[in-house]
């Protein structure tokens, strides 16, 4: 009985460390893309140019980007249950994110993959 | 010009208010409110296109997921994992979830597209559902681009000449939420699920079919464990055949009413009468004689159930329970209120077709009218005696009439005009007791009685007996053998009567024959004194003459003067 009483304490304990890890951890995070495009459009390829520049500048170092023309490899479309093009899924970090459009808007895409912290400031 | 080319649906009904299936190489839209079946009808449009039609499909959810989809359809007897296996059918799960998805610059919906055709490439696929394409409405903000791709994505379909289905929710004012019916515009169908009085009915009409004749009017379906039935009742017209063949009613007595040969095959019979007049042992007794002869009967029962009605049926000596065992007669038993009136014209017509009857026997149905109005039970029953007439199945409706109600005359449903032969069975009261009469109103085409006869039900079953018509009026029951026996004896006075008259008779004319004779001898008498009389004048007249000769001689006188002159004066005077 004794050992229940205590036991929420060191459970809140670890709880808040973990999302302290956490915080920590946002800058140090690996991530995993892949980008889905249908063909060598104007709006793949500025997606293209936009994703890679975005990992160059923010996530040097812990990026994966794979990128996957779904004319060529139509299964991967159901697979990635893929529906817009160009679509840019995170697979990591969790949770998972898609991005549809050439990625133009860079804010709102950093504020999305919690790049930025404070998407508000800049703007 | 080569007509517009159809994909058959292979859903019962459907196919023939299209006349032919949903236009080929098009894509058709399917909308009502949830819940009404829409995407069963999709979904079927597909299996039944892989199973009939050996056409492959693809069927892209965006609201279900394949293994609930699976399991949906396997309880309606479809097992799509099969077909999967098969490679007759894909489904593809677009998985749309509008917090993951987050909006950065211009997109298309090139993905769709891509997932669409690698889907249909690579089961050469005919066929296509899209199962509720609107679901990408909450999916992406910017309708603009939405739009144009939609209309890029019906051009698409309509390129890769596969028949499509898109399924859409109904809106408050369009028959879509989002105006789908702007993109698809060569064939729209809606379903409804409508609830009048507590009962649901399911209707499914064609708004719109472009380039083709369709039937317009809103058509009752059902969805049971063999999927969507839908029924072209009323498309019905009155061309149906008419047999001369005729076919017994099971009571000897009616048939000899009935021109002595019963009803006509593929008629319609109707008995109406109040309660307790015996409507459903005369059908029962119809049925008997059907089952009899090797014929399938059908029995719709609105008010009892099958062990109910073969019991009862016992007790005047009639055993349905053997035709049942024997395969020949199906109850179907269901409350009149269970469901709407389409409905019950649905699982009848379903019914009928699977069984196949030779006679069908409803009962009653002034039921029927306790499920929806009176105008929509007549449409109804007209439809149904017109289906029934056209495969040449012999109706057979009882209807109750209410006591309360004006005139027997009547039906509940006003659907006597429909019916070929009409039977009235009417509680004849008095003297204490009730006896059932029956009356012909009316057999078209064939010579009928227009006596009433009293109808006796007893453990042989019913018998027909002549009524009482006399000066004392229509008497049935006991009141007719009283009549009789009072009857007899009048007559027996009458007879006796007519001997006592002729006995006086007989005996006056005795009398007279006597007095005749008497005078006959009298005037014989008279007669006979004449004769005398007239003897003894010329007797005495000769002797006269002898004496007067006889003193001439003696007086010796010269001359004798003529004796006889003197005398023949006298003699002139007789």
């Amino acid at each position: 009985m004794s050992q229940d009483i205590d036991s929420p304490k060191p459970l809140t304990q670890s709880s808040t460390k973990a999302f302290e890890n956490a915080l920590l951890k946002i800058e140090h995070e690996h991530y995993v893309f892949r980008l889905f495009v249908a063909g060598m459009t104007p709006n793949s390829q500025r997606a293209v140019n936009n994703v890679q520049k975005i990992c160059e500048t923010h996530l040097q170092g812990r990026y994966e980007l794979e990128i996957i023309d779904v004319y060529q490899q139509p299964i991967y479309a159901k697979q990635g249950q893929i529906v817009a093009a160009p679509t840019l899924v995170k697979e990591l970090p969790l949770p998972l994110r898609r991005f549809i459009g050439d990625l133009s808007q860079t804010e709102h895409l950093l504020a999305g993959l919690e790049i930025i912290k404070k998407p508000h400031q800049p703007t | 010009m080569q007509n517009l080319l159809k994909t058959s649906t292979g859903i019962k009904g459907l196919d023939e208010i299209t006349h032919g299936g949903l236009p080929q190489g098009r894509a058709t839209l399917i909308c009502g409110s949830t819940g009404c079946g829409k995407t069963l009808l999709a979904m079927e449009f597909l299996v039944r296109g892989a199973t009939q039609f050996n056409e492959p499909g693809v069927f892209m959810c965006f609201e279900e997921k394949s293994e609930e989809l699976q399991q949906n359809f396997l309880s309606l007897g479809f097992d799509l994992n099969e077909l999967v296996e098969k490679n007759l059918l894909t489904i593809d799960h677009v998985h749309l979830e509008p917090s993951e998805i987050e909006e950065a610059g211009e997109y298309d919906l090139e993905g769709l597209l891509i997932r669409l055709g690698y889907a249909i490439d690579s089961l050469g696929a005919k066929r296509v559902v899209l199962d509720t394409i609107e679901a990408l409405f909450s999916g992406f903000s910017n309708e603009n681009i939405l739009r144009s791709e939609l209309r890029r994505l019906f051009r698409f379909l309509k390129d890769k000449g596969v028949t499509a289905i898109v399924t859409g929710e109904q809106g408050e004012r369009a028959f879509t939420r989002f105006g789908l019916e702007e993109y698809v515009a060569d064939c729209v169908i809606f379903l409804n699920h409508t609830v009048y009085q507590q009962i649901a009915t399911r209707r499914m009409r064609i708004v719109k079919y472009r380039g083709s004749a369709h039937g317009t009017n809103e058509y009752p379906f059902l969805i049971d464990q063999q999927g969507f039935s839908v029924m072209p009742i009323s498309s019905l017209g009155l061309d149906h055949p008419a047999s001369i063949e005729r076919i017994p009613t099971g009571v000897p007595r009616l048939d000899t009413m009935l021109g002595s040969q019963g009803y006509y095959r593929g008629s319609s019979i109707l008995i109406t009468g109040t309660a307790g007049t015996g409507k459903s042992s005369l059908a029962a007794h119809f049925v008997n004689a059907a089952c009899a002869r090797g014929e399938r009967c059908l029995y719709f029962a609105f008010e009892e159930s099958q062990n109910q009605i073969i019991r009862n049926m016992h007790s005047i000596g009639i055993d349905l329970g053997q035709w049942v065992e024997l395969g020949l007669l199906q109850f179907q038993n269901a409350r009149a209120t269970l469901y709407g009136l389409e409905m019950h014209l649905v699982v009848m017509h379903k019914a009928i077709d699977q069984f196949k009857p030779d006679c069908v026997v409803i009962d009653p149905i002034s039921n029927l009218v306790a499920a929806a109005s009176e105008i929509e039970a007549k449409s109804m029953l007209s439809r149904m005696i017109d289906y029934l007439k056209m495969k040449q199945i012999t109706a057979l409706c009882t209807d109750l009439t209410s006591t309360s109600g004006s005139s027997l005359e009547r039906t509940e449903v006003n659907v006597s005009s429909l019916m070929d032969s009409w039977l009235l069975l009417q509680v004849l009261e008095g003297n204490g007791e009730r006896n059932r009469g029956l009356y012909i109103l009316k057999s078209r085409g064939m010579a009928h009685s227009n006596q009433v006869r009293e109808f006796i039900l007893s453990d042989e079953g019913i018998q027909l007996r002549d009524v009482y018509i006399g000066l004392g009026g229509v008497l049935t029951g006991s009141a007719r053998d009283n009549q009789k026996a009072k009857d007899q004896a009048e007559s027996l006075d009458c007879q006796q009567q007519i001997e006592l008259r002729q006995r006086e008779i007989e005996r006056k004319k005795m009398a007279i024959e006597a007095q005749i004779l008497a005078l006959n001898t009298q005037f014989e008498a008279e007669k006979d004194d004449l004769i005398r009389l007239i003897n003894k004048e010329k007797q005495r007249n000769d002797t006269l003459i002898m004496d007067r000769l006889t003193m001439a001689k003696l007086k010796q006188a010269d001359k004798i003067s003529d004796p006889l002159s003197p005398l023949k004066n006298t003699g002139r005077g007789f």
